[in-house]
């Protein structure tokens, strides 16, 4: 895939910065606003999509590799299951960090309260993790389905290609 | 000329069924049965300790089953790299 113009890759390098902050805001409020791991990590693989479209395949290889992607994946469904597993000394996913102090562990006022960041136990923390796995998962779908319908661009390194 | 007639009569018969069963709806807002509702909002903030009550429903109250929407997308992910691998090195 051919990398596009000239001004559409200006307004994408312009732009494209916005969307993955605004993912990665909308993955860290989860707790607080609308919102959370799932759509945050959409938000940031359209990101990663814009570059992928803007740019083409071969500057897409030269920045990124999808094993970082496998990490991203499997680390985050790992930590999500370890944060329910860790609450098990009283049920699965027991939200165990919250109100306890420390990390994510303040208490929250009854009634309309304005938030904060610090809240929300291990709520927060899955929040973190779903992001994780789905900023993987969407990307890897991405990357996977761009090499495969333009077989000639490999991507990864068990494809690096022996006609060269 | 036949299929449009079959079409025609599935499209009332389907679209007559849903207005009747529309006519049963009680109104927007105003659910029958509250107690599960209401325990949210009362006990929500007090005891998952967030502002957004449905993400603590969703990430603690119902963590189960969010676990399971990870696992339908990672079984997407690795479906989708089986489908678009490259063949083997034999």
């Amino acid at each position: 895939m051919n990398p596009l113009s000239v001004v559409a890759r200006t307004v994408c390098n312009l732009f494209a910065w916005f969307l993955a902050v605004f993912g990665i805001y909308v993955i860290i409020h989860g707790h607080l606003t609308p919102g959370g791991g799932f759509q945050g990590g959409a938000v940031v693989a359209t990101f990663m999509a814009f570059l992928l479209v803007a740019h083409g395949g071969k500057k897409m290889q030269s920045w990124v590799k999808k094993d970082i992607f496998t990490l991203m994946e499997c680390g985050g469904l790992t930590l999500f299951i370890t944060a329910g597993l860790l609450g098990m000394s009283n049920t699965f996913f027991f939200n165990f960090l919250a109100k306890a102090g420390g990390l994510f562990g303040s208490v929250v006022p009854i009634g309309p309260n304005p938030g904060a960041l610090n809240t929300s136990g291990t709520i927060a923390l899955m929040n973190l993790s779903v992001g994780l796995e789905v900023v993987g998962g969407l990307s890897m779908i991405l990357l996977y389905m761009f090499s495969g319908a333009h077989p000639e661009e490999s991507f990864g390194r068990e494809e690096a290609g022996h006609d060269r | 000329m036949k299929a449009r007639i079959f079409f025609l009569i599935s499209i009332l018969l389907v679209g007559g069924l849903l207005w009747t069963g529309l006519q049963a709806v009680h109104p927007f807002g105003n659910p029958n049965e509250t107690p599960m509702d209401d325990y949210f909002i009362a006990n929500a903030q007090g005891e998952a300790a967030a502002n957004n009550v449905v993400t603590s429903i969703v990430f603690d109250y119902r963590g189960f089953d969010t676990l399971g929407e990870g696992a339908v997308l990672f079984t997407a992910v690795i479906s989708v790299a089986a489908l678009f691998r490259k063949r083997g090195h034999n």
